[in-house]
């Protein structure tokens, strides 16, 4: 069902710094990823969007190979994260949503472990970071909040040099001034040539540093592609006044939810009518008119939607076996 | 007089019916979540006492050698491991348990409620569960409340289990109630202590060590006490495990003694209600210090991490044992002479030759810790589940650390673990011993001979990092472990058949320094060990990571 929607990859030069390719994985009985497929491009920033409970962090955990694959093809940064786990992470750094730390050990104590367990530490940007998130690290880790444990596992991560930077939901207890640090933190970062997956469902994030983004749902891809692309997929909204009533609008083949208010008509439309649209508008004189893009939440529901009704078989499943 | 009025608001708040809304509710669920614990905590002190009523009149089939055992007891370093010593004169089984395991059961009632008060107030207000709860209508008071609640249906419910095996082992009904009453005054009197330490600091394992501390003190002054003078002396009385020993059960019973321990438990739950009322939800009385800002070298690898997290419980286990090894080597004399006087006890702690009595049973006792320490083994390789459960595992190894190799810092933590402590109990028996009997030598033989026991003891972590690697849970490490310190323990005195008895592994190391040590003795549970550790690594290579 994602398929006719998928929009062809774009074309980069070199080996995808992750691959993946009809992922499965099962808990048991529970099957968390379900021929799941995702692609990120070396030096893109991709977003890595679903639900509570769609997979993402599964994904994450089969690509840090702490978890196996059942089946399916599964690269990171030319490597397989099972078997060359170690020299793998040599050259990633990785933050958990939920970050757990020793008790006992301070905050710097931390990432100066963490640092050096995957091998490369740059002190001066470590200091630099410090200053930046606004972080004690002197402090012991059962004192700190949520929002500051995550600190020390972006300081960590952030302080080194690597090549990709595996992030999931690294931002969930972090306020919005640290969440522009850490935008500004991880544009630094791609300006220096890393590659970045980042977990999310904070939308805005997404849409504000994301080059591309796969959405997933019960763990399966259902939406792969640049922004750009993927909002091209849904409906544009349209505000418009014009000097005499545009009766033929509602005529028109793929124009919806129009409605007039105060002189003032609305409506969305998809990209294949537009310019049949504006013929009609400019016919009936316009005044004013704004059309804007669906935003990602726009994109979001419109995803899970068509997938939940390209789905019959999910929905017989809910209604238990027959 | 404007500023009065908020003050006295808020102490009618405090003190008012709303502080203790919810308590109800609290208490249901606390003992829910310990039905299990304190199940098992009643029935390990119940069966504890039950095994001793059946095994003591077996090991001691007449008076005289009653007597003997009471011997032991009249000498300062048995008084000061055990009672005041009421009774000694006619020691019968009742004066005996009074007198030698109530000390010992009020401590493990004491650490139970410690325990229990900690994990229902500071763990809860440090995991930040304290504040959902206290977001709902659940009062000021009334966490400390039903945490205080639990803490009496735990001791009741060990009170009641203890009796039980009293009176099935045919004691006295109203002495062996005045024994349980005194344990659970213990209890009490330590949980509400806990109550108060989980006020003053920040942190569950703070609050519940202060709390273990000053048990560990009482159990020390009763000691001096018992030691200075038959019946106690004036230090005795400083003690509440001393107070509970002083209803002289079995002997001359009386009730009074208890009173002073209830008062003690009344003042310390005003006063963990008082400083309660007084703080904010998560915040201590006495301040975290701050601590390094950057990491030593010695931090920085799985090995230094492992070590740093454990060293503290390595060092408490190191004091603990040799403590207690140098008390149990100053029993030499004592116990050398009573058995002189009892040939066929010598018997049961494996020392046949009668030239050679005291080194067979330092060597006994040697066999004795070194199973304590197999217990130090298992508990510290669990370390790496509980690690794992906690997501802090996930974190280690998303770095550039491989499976095998976080497995083999903590098993070299483990190694390094058992031989201090094996050390740790080797020359605190020496140093015991060698006073008790005036024998200087007797110290760096047994130091250096504990060491015999270290492949042994590994086995056990193996075995337990086996576990970890299959996942199986260590139900059967312990099933094995118990069994072998059981047959071990109780094997000559149980009469179980010779086969069993050299099957045991603890039988496997001769008895150092009394007997030679064998080649056998050491190469076969090293490479047992090796063998479980590969077999440990590969099987957690192959497995998912839970958390």
């Amino acid at each position: 069902m994602s398929s006719e929607h998928a929009p062809s990859s774009t074309s980069t030069s070199g080996t995808p710094a992750v691959e993946v390719r009809a992922l499965t994985k099962s808990f048991g009985a529970v099957r968390a990823l379900d021929g799941l497929d995702l692609t990120v491009a070396p030096g893109e920033v991709h977003g890595f969007l679903g639900p509570n409970g769609s997979g993402k962090s599964t994904t994450i955990r089969v690509l840090l190979g702490l978890l196996r694959a059942d089946a399916g093809r599964v690269r990171l940064l030319g490597g397989d994260p099972w078997s060359d786990a170690v020299t793998l992470h040599r050259r990633l750094a990785y933050v958990p949503g939920d970050v757990n730390l020793w008790p006992q050990l301070t905050g710097g104590e931390v990432i100066d472990l963490l640092t050096s367990l995957r091998g490369r530490v740059d002190r001066a940007r470590r200091a630099e970071l410090l200053e930046r998130f606004d972080l004690d690290p002197g402090k012991r880790t059962r004192t700190y909040s949520k929002g500051n444990r995550q600190k020390v596992a972006l300081v960590a991560a952030l302080a080194g040099d690597v090549e990709l930077l595996v992030l999931d939901e690294p931002t969930s207890g972090l306020d919005p001034l640290m969440e522009l640090v850490f935008q500004q933190c991880v544009r630094e970062a791609v300006a220096r040539g890393t590659t970045v997956l980042l977990s999310s469902h904070v939308l805005a994030e997404v849409e504000k540093l994301c080059d591309r983004v796969t959405i997933i749902r019960a763990g399966r891809t259902v939406q792969s592609g640049t922004l750009h692309e993927l909002r091209h997929l849904t409906r544009s909204n349209v505000r418009v006044t014009t000097t005499q009533p545009p009766g033929a609008i509602r005529g028109i083949e793929g124009v919806h939810d129009v409605a007039s208010h105060a002189g003032q008509l609305t409506f969305t439309v998809d990209d294949a009518a537009l310019s049949q649209v504006m013929t009609v508008l400019a016919a009936a004189g316009i005044g004013n008119l704004v059309v804007t893009p669906p935003t990602l939440e726009e994109l979001f529901v419109h995803s899970y939607g068509t997938a939940a009704a390209a789905r019959p078989d999910a929905a017989d499943a809910a209604g238990g076996a027959r | 007089m404007t500023t009065l009025a908020p003050a006295r608001e808020r102490a009618v708040r405090t003190a008012g019916p709303a502080a203790w809304a919810g308590t109800a509710g609290l208490v249901r669920h606390g003992l829910r979540r310990d039905r299990v614990r304190i199940t098992v905590w009643a029935l390990a002190v119940g069966g504890l006492i039950a095994y001793v009523g059946a095994a003591i009149p077996a090991a001691y089939p007449d008076q005289a050698a009653l007597q003997t055992r009471a011997a032991i007891m009249t000498d300062p370093s048995g008084a000061f491991m055990t009672g005041p010593g009421y009774g000694l004169d006619d020691y019968t089984l009742g004066v005996m348990v009074a007198n030698e395991m109530l000390g010992m059961v009020a401590v493990a009632v004491a650490v139970m409620s410690i325990l229990a008060v900690v994990r229902h107030t500071r763990a809860e207000e440090e995991a930040g569960r304290a504040d959902l709860v206290r977001a709902g209508a659940v009062g000021r008071s009334a966490p400390l409340a039903a945490a205080l609640a639990v803490l009496v249906v735990a001791n009741a419910a060990v009170g009641l289990v203890l009796l039980g095996a009293l009176l099935v082992v045919g004691l006295v009904p109203a002495d062996s109630l005045a024994l349980v009453a005194g344990a659970a005054t213990v209890g009490l009197v330590f949980g509400a202590l806990a109550a108060v330490t989980a006020q003053l600091s920040a942190h569950a394992r703070t609050a519940s060590g202060a709390a273990g501390a000053l048990l560990g003190l009482a159990y020390v002054l009763r000691g001096l006490g018992d030691a200075a003078e038959r019946g106690g002396s004036v230090l005795s009385w400083t003690s509440p495990i001393g107070w509970a020993q002083q209803t002289r059960a079995f002997v001359d019973l009386r009730w009074w003694p208890l009173l002073p321990g209830v008062g003690l438990c009344a003042l310390l739950v005003a006063a963990a209600f008082a400083l309660a009322a007084r703080r904010d939800v998560g915040a201590g009385l006495v301040p975290t210090r701050r601590g390094r800002v950057d990491a030593r070298r010695a931090l920085l690898s799985p090995t230094g991490l492992t070590w740093r997290t454990e060293r503290a419980t390595v060092a408490w286990w190191a004091v603990g044992l040799g403590v207690f090894a140098v008390l149990t080597g100053s029993l030499a004399q004592g116990v050398v002479e009573s058995l002189e006087a009892q040939p066929a006890l010598a018997d049961v702690l494996g020392g046949g030759a009668a030239g050679d009595v005291l080194s067979s049973t330092l060597a006994a006792f040697l066999a004795f810790f070194a199973m304590a320490v197999a217990v130090f083994a298992v508990v510290a390789t669990q370390r790496l589940t509980r690690e794992e459960d906690a997501g802090r595992t996930g974190v280690v190894l998303a770095a550039a650390v491989s499976r095998p190799a976080w497995l083999g810092a903590s098993f070299t933590v483990t190694v390094v673990g058992c031989a201090v402590l094996l050390l740790a109990a080797g020359l605190g028996l020496g140093l015991g011993a060698a006073a008790s009997v005036g024998d200087a030598g007797l110290t760096p033989s047994l130091t250096l001979a504990s060491l015999a026991y270290l492949p042994l003891v590994l086995c056990f972590g193996a075995a337990a990092a086996l576990a970890h690697g299959l996942r199986t849970g260590a139900w059967w490490v312990w099933t094995l472990l118990v069994a072998s310190i059981l047959v071990g323990l109780y094997g000559p005195l149980l009469g179980l058949p010779d086969a069993v008895q050299d099957a045991a592994p603890f039988a496997l190391v001769p008895r150092v320094p009394a007997e030679a040590l064998t080649a056998r003795a050491v190469v076969v549970p090293t490479v047992v060990a090796v063998v479980l550790v590969a077999a440990a690594g590969v099987a957690l290579r192959r497995r998912d990571l839970t958390a």
